[in-house]
């Protein structure tokens, strides 16, 4: 773990040293201008993304400022990230990975580009779209949720497509947006209980019939003839399992 | 209770659960409509409600979800390489041109580049994608407004795309063809002459087109000053692709999102804008579109430069940590994948940008005060493939 995080600090020095993404940079500086101390932290990717991130209050006019001094016009997305491990592994190896463990921030909790304090995150990217000559012109704005209050400013007032990006928000990971006008169900039915994308809900396919995994590729034709030779009584058992599930 | 009343009572619980909103069936000033899930008009099963005073709508709302497959979710118990199996099925009439961002988000976390014929091969493929796409959705304008002949042409001619698209990857309407790195293959032997033949049909289809539909006196009346969108309220709804350039936005993310696996920045092309932001304006900016990415392919296909198709990849991906996000411009708009990696076997959070999300969600604006035969032309003319809003 140590050796991933003090690769990555050099990878982001290595990457930064070379090329200072001029664009980027003063976006930052004019964010940084606008909110004080409200930028929490940032990161750039030279030529690619540049993230800002803002305290959970200043949510809202930070998209003001970016929309109002940067000329963000363009609502992309606004989606969220439960930074907690699955608890549920990736359901590939059952022996290893199934099984509740409690959560501990303190464990491989890694909560991406310019930081984060907490388990859920919420993103929004924003554009202008007079960027020109290849030059991408936009920035993605991140803020922290504490657990035990999921509550955010909502930006409908400011962008008209946040709507249905904050419905889906809303049911997908639970967040509460004040000041939506009608945070009901988009994609689930009305009665649906839960939020699907958050980490710790599980993928119910999964759990009635585990993934197939290794243990269910047939064998190459030639492996196969030579355990067709000492068959014993399981060797047949599993063999006739295949030919049921072939047919 | 009596009995018509229990009736009443459990039909309006039932339409109430089918719905998902609370939709009062009679108000005192007009009607409910309910356009779908089931209507030809929405191309699969988006729902729309309307309340109308006499022909008028005054509140309108779209129900989706009715197709909602979670891919997200699935995308984070599926390795790296398999997720361009899940994505392929998100817009399925341009399905390569799904799987490249998502490819593309890979590659920039894995400090990959694909070598220069597959960036071309892939750009060829993308553009055929779009010209698959949109020719059908040329087609199907006609048959929204009951012209039925342009939608066999665009059966006919779309034809020859897909058999051009399946002879290199095997799949007609799933390629999942895109690699990190590279591409699965090359180019079969006679593929480009056979392409480029394929591509001359298509401009002579929008020739056709263009003479059947937009000339039209009763294609004009319908589309002309209907559904208009101003610019900035389209770019604070998220609309993108030729529903934005439609109305007079000169955007276009193949030459202004900086995208670097791609080769649109070697070619000669146009990024067609239209000022009125009406029907009409978003159906002729496509009807451009699909010209010029017609162009984009013949060009791309003089120009190919040889060399490998594959880049040095390990045999089993693992992408370092990082987040990325990479948007490209898809036949229905901008779609972006952001792609959370922490270092292993697949991807820990995948955020699909979805075009048609965007693009749909100004519909409950956009269909107030509108007459119940424009919401026809008004859906068709947005353009939206159902798996491309439900992912």
């Amino acid at each position: 773990m140590a050796d991933a995080t003090t690769d990555q600090a050099a990878k982001d020095a290595e990457d930064q040293s070379p090329e200072v993404d001029e664009l980027r940079q003063g976006w930052l500086d004019v964010l940084t201008d606008a909110l004080g101390d409200a930028v929490v932290g940032s990161h750039i990717a030279p030529g690619r993304v540049l993230w800002v991130r803002v305290a959970r209050a200043s949510w809202f006019e930070a998209a003001e400022a970016a929309r109002e001094r940067l000329g963000c016009t363009f609502f992309d997305f606004l989606s969220a990230i439960d930074w907690m491990p699955s608890p549920w592994g990736r359901y590939e190896d059952s022996a290893v990975d199934v099984g509740v463990k409690p959560f501990d921030p303190s464990s491989s909790f890694t909560t991406g580009v310019a930081g984060g304090d907490t388990r859920f995150q919420l993103l929004c990217h924003l554009a202008n779209v007079r960027g020109r000559n290849g030059q991408r012109a936009d920035v993605m704005l991140k803020t922290d949720l504490p657990d035990d209050d999921l509550r955010i400013r909502s930006l409908v007032p400011l962008y008209g497509g946040a709507n249905w990006h904050e419905r889906e928000c809303w049911e997908m990971f639970g967040v509460e947006f004040d000041g939506h006008p009608g945070l009901r169900h988009l994609y689930l039915p009305s009665e649906f209980e839960g939020h699907p994308l958050r980490k710790d809900f599980p993928l119910l396919a999964r759990l009635v019939k585990p993934w197939p995994g290794i243990v269910d590729v047939e064998p190459r034709p030639a492996a196969a003839d030579e355990e067709v030779e000492p068959a014993t009584a399981d060797d047949a058992d599993g063999a006739a399992d295949g030919n049921g599930d072939e047919a | 209770m009596t009995v018509t009343e229990r009736q009443q009572r459990a039909y309006v619980d039932a339409q109430a659960a089918d719905a998902r909103v609370n939709v009062e069936l009679e108000t005192d000033e007009g009607m409910t409509l309910n356009i779908g899930p089931q209507h030809p008009a929405t191309h699969g099963t988006l729902r729309v409600v309307a309340k109308l005073d006499g022909e008028q709508v005054v509140w309108a709302d779209v129900v989706p979800g009715y197709m909602h497959r979670g891919y997200e979710k699935l995308a984070e118990v599926r390795t790296f390489p398999q997720v361009t199996t899940l994505v392929n099925r998100i817009d399925w009439l341009g399905s390569f041109a799904n799987e490249v961002p998502f490819i593309l988000a890979a590659e920039q976390l894995m400090e990959i580049e694909a070598p220069p014929r597959a960036r071309h091969i892939r750009t060829i493929l993308f553009e055929m994608a779009r010209v698959a796409n949109i020719t059908l959705f040329l087609g199907d304008l006609g048959a929204q407004l009951g012209a039925v002949t342009p939608v066999f042409y665009a059966f006919r001619d779309r034809e020859h795309v897909l058999d051009q698209i399946e002879a290199v990857t095997g799949g007609r309407f799933h390629p999942n063809f895109d690699r990190i790195g590279g591409l699965k293959d090359d180019l079969p032997k006679g593929w480009i002459a056979d392409t480029k033949a394929v591509m001359e049909r298509i401009r002579a289809f929008c020739d056709q087109v263009e003479e059947l539909l937009f000339g039209n006196e009763i294609f004009e009346a319908r589309t002309r000053g209907v559904g208009v969108v101003p610019a900035e309220v389209a770019l604070s709804y998220g609309l993108s692709g030729a529903s934005v350039r439609g109305s007079g936005v000169d955007w276009d993310l193949r030459r202004d999102g900086g995208v670097t696996g791609l080769a649109h920045a070697d070619l000669d092309w146009k990024v067609w804008t239209h000022p009125d932001g009406d029907s009409f304006a978003r159906c002729w900016v496509r009807l451009q579109e699909t010209r010029e990415a017609t162009k984009m392919v013949d060009q791309l296909c003089d120009g190919l430069p040889g060399g490998p198709i594959m880049a040095k990849v390990p045999r089993i991906i693992k992408v370092p940590e990082g987040e990325a996000y990479v948007e490209t411009e898809n036949p229905l708009g901008a779609m972006g994948y952001y792609v959370v990696s922490k270092g292993d076997l697949g991807p820990f959070r995948v955020k699909i940008r979805s075009a048609s999300f965007s693009n749909v969600s100004i519909l409950p604006w956009l269909l107030r005060g509108v007459y119940v035969p424009d919401i026809i032309t008004i859906l068709a003319s947005l353009y939206f493939i159902l798996g491309d809003i439900d992912r």
